[in-house]
């Protein structure tokens, strides 16, 4: 059987990572589980942790009174989900929903905030590497909203 | 003479002269895509997946259409159309036993005899389906001769998703890894939300002996690329479908032209490594 360390070790989000940081991490990692249509997180709580999702899918969601939940993005196998753990006022600025029934390693963010405080240079790594799904992200996003595949020309 | 005559006189002799069709069947994909089954009266029309033909309606106009019909079957022609303009508008009027003229097949086929011996990725985005499935008919017909096949399809919304029955049953087979994804959730759907580039690194094929044929809107193909090659594809093994004005299919009227190629003649069909240099130029 793999363990925390294991996975945590061959995950790309930490590939790279000195082992003294990476034993640091595991000490603040802990396998979760989450039934389908179980909320992860809801808009306006404390955010405390973030996830690596090993199994299933998990919806990022923005509920409106006139149209109910509404999904932004899912987030699947090997993704990792949030990131306001990092930055102040450490709320969730959506709610988070297991599609189907999700495994994932939930790391402790308020612990490894004080750390990167401490350590300026754990502090870099991790926000090197939440800077690059940031990127990702934000690219992915700017291309939902080019709505490419909406009718936008007269032709044939 | 009649003009049927005339027509049916010239096939195979000259690529001007359109070829007459019935129209056999037509049915919705969705809110504005319909699918159309042709048929010649007599022979087949033989194409490869990736061509497309123009097809003429009469005192109307005529329009280039991809084929998104089974290359095996060459007696049924299906043409899967956005209804755009006046030509895709009166096109989905028709009904059956009306006449179509068809001129074509043309252009260049998709690498699927190329692929062989290795993994496929095809990667399709709203209407870019219908270009494509004649690839996956032939890759699932010669289904041991490939390694890993992925169908990754991106489209606006669930309701949009084209050939819906088929994706069911193709993600029901185990030697095929079917991803889709919509830009925008609606009604009750579970599936994946987000652009269909995030679908890539999901999927595992080895960079070094997969072809990736990517087909949709040109700006989700640049999406694509980026991320196929940051996954480690050669450019060499990126193959586009490209969509421009084409006209006479044959390369001689010029509407296509796309840098120093021909869209209709040398395309559609296009390894990135050939054109990549043209595929950010704004003024093409």
């Amino acid at each position: 059987m793999r363990t925390l360390e294991d996975i945590l070790l061959r995950h790309p989000f930490l590939k790279g990572l000195d082992q003294k940081y990476l034993k640091l991490i595991v000490g603040c990692a802990s396998n979760v589980r989450f039934r389908a249509g179980e909320f992860i997180f809801r808009e306006g709580e404390e955010a405390n942790h973030f996830y690596i999702i090993r199994h299933g899918k998990v919806a990022l969601e923005a509920f409106s009174p006139e149209r109910g939940a509404i999904t932004i993005q899912t987030i699947g196998e090997g993704e990792i989900l949030g990131w306001s753990w990092l930055f102040p006022p450490y709320h969730w600025p959506f709610d988070a929903r297991a599609v189907e029934l999700t495994r994932a390693i939930a790391l402790d963010g308020k612990c490894l905030r004080n750390k990167c405080e401490q350590d300026h240079d754990l502090g870099y790594e991790l926000m090197k590497r939440f800077a690059y799904i940031m990127d990702q992200r934000l690219q992915a996003t700017r291309l939902q909203l080019l709505d490419v595949y909406g009718v936008h020309d007269e032709r044939g | 003479m009649s003009t049927a005559f005339m027509m049916r006189e010239a096939d195979d002799r000259d690529p001007m002269v359109p070829r007459l069709f019935k129209v056999r069947r037509k049915w919705r994909e969705a809110r504005d895509i319909f699918t159309i089954e042709l048929s010649p009266d007599e022979g087949t029309h033989p194409f490869s997946a990736g061509q497309f033909n123009m097809l003429y309606l009469f005192g109307t106009g005529e329009v280039p259409i991809s084929i998104s019909g089974d290359p095996a079957r060459p007696e049924v022609l299906l043409h899967t159309i956005r209804t755009l303009g006046a030509v895709t508008r009166a096109l989905q009027r028709l009904k059956t036993d009306d006449l179509v003229g068809v001129r074509g097949p043309f252009g260049n086929p998709w690498p699927v005899d190329e692929a062989e011996g290795g993994d496929v990725v095809l990667v399709a985005g709203g209407l870019g389906l219908a270009p494509l499935r004649p690839v996956l008919y032939t890759l699932l017909a010669r289904r041991r001769s490939y390694g890993r096949i992925a169908l990754l399809y991106g489209a606006r919304k669930p309701e949009d998703l084209l050939f819906k029955r088929e994706l069911e049953r193709w993600r029901g087979r185990f030697d095929l890894d079917v991803e889709i994804t919509v830009d925008i959730a609606t009604g009750d759907w579970l599936g994946n939300v987000g652009v269909v580039t995030k679908l890539i690194p999901g999927v595992p094929f080895d960079p070094l002996s997969s072809v990736a044929m990517v087909c949709g809107p040109e700006v989700m193909m640049r999406f694509t690329v980026k991320e196929l090659l940051r996954h480690g594809l050669a450019e060499e093994r990126i193959f586009l479908s490209m969509e421009r004005n084409m006209k006479c299919g044959l390369g001689l009227c010029g509407h296509c032209q796309f840098g120093p190629l021909f869209v209709c003649r040398d395309g559609p069909v296009f390894q990135y490594s050939r054109i990549k240099e043209l595929f950010r130029v704004r003024e093409i």
